[in-house]
């Protein structure tokens, strides 16, 4: 049986991480282009580019100017192209779900220590951890007709991906999502250092996303297989 | 026998955390605020800003670069306000920019005591700073360059700013205008530029002054400035759309 702690902090977290994937990708649309280091913009080569909109290869640009009389000098150039830009809303949306996020967040995890759900239903024990239970964990996924197990009594595998997303993945994107705002980078200039630069936690920030995103898709067809109306109430009202 | 503790780790750390965000939210709450405009989303940035001014440094500096990672720079929004062709065309601009700015001014008013006009060169008779730093725009992209101006706080000690002052507005030509706290303004890296790169400001990157603000976004380092007016309260522009406060 879920401890209601976990009920409540899943759904209102659930709600606000779609809030941030839809204003991300919002945001990723007005500048769908990647970099590496601490520097980049469209006058600088990518490290990928995503066709996402009108703001893909625009090219709408007055002349180049270089600002030194060197060969490779840096140049400036003026955009006269109206991109695609809803930030007003996106960004401040964006930071609102994120602050709900981390307020459920330290709840979650203040009621997962205080609870010991971490240490009981998370982390795997050594004896699960052996290839053979983990080879035979991977088989049962892939079988018919999956068990409803009622939770939380997690499989190996379960327990590997929840402790991935929650202790790496969504540590990881609140750093580099910090590591993004000039305030927060010059008080605590070690976060520019550990991601590799600004643009560089923008990056890192993006796959964070992607993989989070990724987790859910699998979170909700292992829970659609072994029995979605069991699940539903079991994390809502029933036990 | 285990001795019992009457405060453990874990109620340190439940009664801390409940503490801190009671009192961000009391500060968002009690404090005078700028408005919200009954939004969710501006509420939300005012969080931010009480929550950025609660925990971290006022005084921290920005990263600094050297002179080899000046990068390319996109000039963005208006790109001549003396072009008659721009949406934000301004006559005085334009004159201004035909007279090689020998004749631009920036009016300082309001809460000093000393108020008027300063054309460039009492500008650049002020003591000057450089700095190379990073320009984080909130599209995504972000720019290094070098900067040469005056310190705001220079310019505020030096025109004798009222106590009662907390922020200081700016008024450009093409129309923009925006306004910083008492904080921002007297950060060490918040100056009024005057050149970009080792060379004059470029009419595209707002020549012949403008802001730069380097610990907010960059959309709060207005360029093209005529005029600057330090108040006691906020001057409510209305609501643009975008976050007064953007130091994330």
């Amino acid at each position: 049986m879920y401890n209601p702690w976990v009920k409540i902090t899943h759904w209102i977290g659930t709600i606000s991480f779609l809030f941030l994937v839809y204003t991300g990708i919002e945001i990723l649309m007005v500048h769908p282009r990647l970099y590496w280091g601490d520097v980049g913009n469209d006058l600088t080569p990518a490290l990928f580019e995503l066709p996402i909109s009108r703001n893909y290869h625009h090219n709408g640009w007055t002349t180049s100017q270089p600002f030194f009389n060197s060969t490779h000098s840096p140049v400036s150039a003026g955009r006269t192209y109206d991109i695609f830009n809803e930030n007003g809303w996106g960004r401040s949306l964006h930071f609102l779900s994120a602050w709900v996020l981390v307020a459920v967040g330290l709840i979650y995890l203040l009621s997962g220590i205080y609870t010991r759900h971490f240490q009981r239903d998370l982390l795997p024990a050594r004896k699960e951890m052996s290839f053979r239970s983990l080879a035979r964990d991977m088989a049962d996924h892939f079988k018919h007709g999956m068990a409803f197990v009622r939770g939380p009594n997690y499989g190996v595998l379960q327990k590997l991906s929840y402790c991935l997303v929650l202790f790496f993945l969504v540590p990881t994107i609140v750093l580099t999502g910090l590591t993004m705002s000039p305030a927060v980078a010059a008080s605590h200039p070690w976060l520019l250092t550990i991601f590799f630069g600004a643009q560089s936690a923008r990056t890192i920030h993006f796959f964070c996303a992607v993989l989070l995103i990724l987790f859910l898709i699998v979170h909700v067809v292992m829970v659609v297989r072994s029995g979605f109306r069991k699940h539903m109430r079991a994390m809502t009202f029933g036990s | 026998m285990k001795k019992k503790h009457i405060i453990t780790r874990r109620t340190a750390l439940v009664t801390g955390i409940t503490a801190l965000g009671s009192y961000l939210l009391y500060r968002t709450v009690k404090s005078p605020q700028v408005p919200t405009y009954g939004s969710i989303l501006r509420s939300g940035d005012n969080f931010t800003y009480e929550a950025q001014r609660a925990l971290l440094s006022k005084r921290a500096l920005v990263k600094e670069y050297s002179r080899s990672d000046i990068s390319s720079f996109p000039a963005t929004g208006t790109l001549d306000p003396g072009d008659e062709k721009s949406k934000t065309y301004n006559k005085d601009y334009a004159l201004t920019h035909r007279n090689g700015f020998s004749d631009w001014k920036l009016s300082v008013e309001g809460r000093v005591a000393r108020p008027g006009m300063y054309s460039l060169a009492a500008l650049q008779s002020l003591p000057a700073r450089t700095q190379i730093t990073r320009h984080t725009c909130e599209e995504g992209w972000t720019a290094v360059g070098e900067w040469t101006g005056v310190q705001l706080s220079q310019l505020l000690l030096h025109v004798g700013i009222f106590p009662s002052a907390r922020f200081v507005n700016f008024y450009a030509y093409d129309e923009y205008q925006d306004s910083i706290d008492m904080i921002d303004a007297f950060h060490p890296q918040t100056i009024l530029a005057y050149g970009m790169n080792g060379r004059p400001l470029p009419i595209q990157h707002g020549a012949p002054l403008r802001l730069r603000v380097e610990t907010q976004i960059g959309y709060k380092s207005m360029k093209y400035l005529r005029r600057m007016v330090v108040t006691d309260d906020y001057v409510d522009p209305g609501d643009s759309g975008w976050a007064w406060y953007t130091g994330i």
